[in-house]
């Protein structure tokens, strides 16, 4: 198992903002690894940070070996790191056909005709409202959206940002299931969620942000079971 | 008699149109009021008569100079003044538009004096056509031809190509956009140089019909073509075109009425009118927020 993104002790802000400080972690090939915290431990600013939006005062964003920083986000798309970002951002007039098209805007030409047919095979729903626009469908649909315009890009890694956020329990049981299928079917994927419960049990390794710091690391199950992150984070 | 005040009118509504495309596409893309737009065509038209009057080229090559300087300065200026305000609040991006505004405006008249210049004595385009008893140039008959075909092609590159792709989705969301691995100021200077073309060509367009260049030129056309894209719903490309025309047969009509002191006036009454009655214009698609 070789590392594929590697971030070590980035630093970063929003103007007077401290927002991350010192945060290091790896994601290993064919793993899930998640970030959890609560409202504003700066999980979201991660993802950013590695996706090019943001860029980290010092430290380093080093993927498949190659460094990352100062690279435009276009660039890191097509190396292979996609980004489903907080609340979806689908493009709300096209329709979902178009929109996955659009994913797939680094790949070449012919990758579009399998790649929609492996997202509808992930996604179904996705297949029944093809021609639907996107700003019709519910929220968890456009989740479905959203993931399956990532993976469009056949990316090496996936990083999924609160995936379950405003989601009917019943939905979110459903996105998870897929993200295991996603996994499953060989996708890297680093999720960030609130839902610390949910996302632990997916993982195989997370880490615990707290006000842009990590304060503990472990496998799944290990920080299920640790009493601090259980007081915190998974109601006592 | 009326023939040739509807060809009148389409003329000059398909100048407005050109105008309001460059308006319409930039605000579609970064949300910015380019107030500099109008006084591109006044550079275009300045380019335009220089090539004819004192280089004496051919008029093919003149609207080639013009159209290319025009694209050039277009990406110039966002290039200099804009991207280096792209995260900043949207009013420094306005006030700076208006700034370059002045900067061209003043900057021609140092150096090409605040006369106008015209170019009555060495039409771009000479001849007419008469058909019954009314003749119509072929200036007019060009622009509008002219102004249709370019119309059609900005609507093909804009629906049919990967860099239109990437406008569209610039335009809905631009993180996102970026997130799809779409190059944001790639897209965004193709947006200008695009819609710097299209006042490159109307500028040209303008010359031809009107005969005329002075510093001020762009300033007028410009906030006219400014209430087309707003009376179409800014940000739609048909819009625009639809706005232009509808701005150019209101112009003629007010003219014709005898009230042609007046029609500055209704033009911008059209403005205001708008903005209280439907401010998202005619084509403009209501901002629907669904969480």
């Amino acid at each position: 198992m070789g590392t594929l993104l590697s971030v070590n002790d980035i630093n970063v802000s929003y103007g007077a903002i401290h927002a991350i400080k010192g945060v290091s972690f790896e994601v290993g090939e064919g793993e899930i690894v998640t970030l959890i915290g609560a409202n504003g431990a700066g999980k979201s600013t991660i993802l950013k940070t590695v996706s090019g939006l943001l860029h980290p005062k010092t430290g380093s964003v080093d993927f498949l070996g190659k460094r990352l920083n100062g690279v435009a986000p276009h660039k890191i798309v097509a190396g292979g790191l996609a980004h489903v970002p907080e609340g979806r951002r689908v493009f709300l007039r096209r329709t979902v056909e178009e929109t996955l098209e659009m994913g797939a805007y680094t790949q070449p030409k012919s990758t579009i005709a399998p790649g929609l047919e492996k997202v509808y095979e992930l996604f179904p729903r996705l297949k029944e409202r093809r021609r639907q626009v996107a700003g019709t469908l519910s929220g968890g649909e456009q989740q479905m959206l959203a993931m399956g315009r990532a993976l469009m890009s056949r990316p090496k890694l996936l990083m999924l940002d609160e995936p379950s956020m405003g989601l009917a329990p019943i939905l979110v049981e459903q996105i998870f299931d897929i993200i295991k299928s996603m996994h499953k079917a060989g996708t890297t994927i680093l999720l960030v969620e609130q839902n610390a419960q949910m996302a632990l049990s997916v993982a195989d390794r997370g880490y615990v942000l707290e006000t842009g710091k990590i304060v503990a690391t472990g496998t799944g199950a290990q920080l299920l079971n640790d009493e601090a992150v259980k007081k915190a984070y998974l109601g006592g | 008699m009326v023939l040739s005040q509807i060809i009148n009118a389409l003329q000059l509504g398909s100048i407005y149109a050109l105008v309001a495309l460059g308006y319409s596409m930039v605000y579609g893309i970064i949300l910015l009021l380019n107030f500099a737009h109008g006084d591109i065509i006044m550079v275009g038209a300045y380019m335009t008569f220089f090539a004819v009057t004192n280089f004496h080229l051919h008029p093919v090559f003149s609207v080639v100079l013009a159209v290319v300087v025009s694209t050039l300065l277009g990406v110039l200026i966002e290039k200099l003044a804009y991207t280096p305000l792209r995260s900043a609040p949207r009013l420094s991006l306005l006030i700076t538009a208006i700034g370059v505004s002045f900067l061209l405006e003043n900057g021609a008249q140092m150096l090409f004096g605040a006369d106008t210049k015209s170019m009555v004595q060495t039409p771009l385009i000479k001849g007419g056509i008469s058909i019954g008893s009314s003749s119509i140039s072929l200036a007019a008959v060009i622009t509008i031809v002219v102004s249709v075909a370019a119309m059609l092609f900005l609507t093909f590159l804009v629906q049919k190509t990967k860099l239109g792709k990437a406008m569209r989705a610039v335009s809905e969301d631009m993180g996102a956009a970026q997130l799809m691995g779409i190059s944001l100021n790639k897209t965004i200077s193709f947006t200008f140089a695009v819609g710097s073309a299209l006042a490159g060509i109307g500028a040209v367009l303008h010359i031809g019909s009107y005969f005329q260049a002075s510093p001020m030129m762009g300033s007028m056309l410009g906030l006219k073509a400014f209430v087309a894209a707003v009376l179409g719903g800014i940000g739609s490309i048909p819009g625009a075109m639809i706005g232009g025309f509808a701005i150019g047969i209101v112009e003629t009509l007010v003219t014709v009425g005898g009230l042609s002191t007046w029609k500055d006036g209704v033009v911008f009454a059209i403005l205001i009118v708008v903005l209280l009655v439907k401010p998202t214009g005619i084509l403009g698609k209501p901002v629907t927020e669904k969480v």
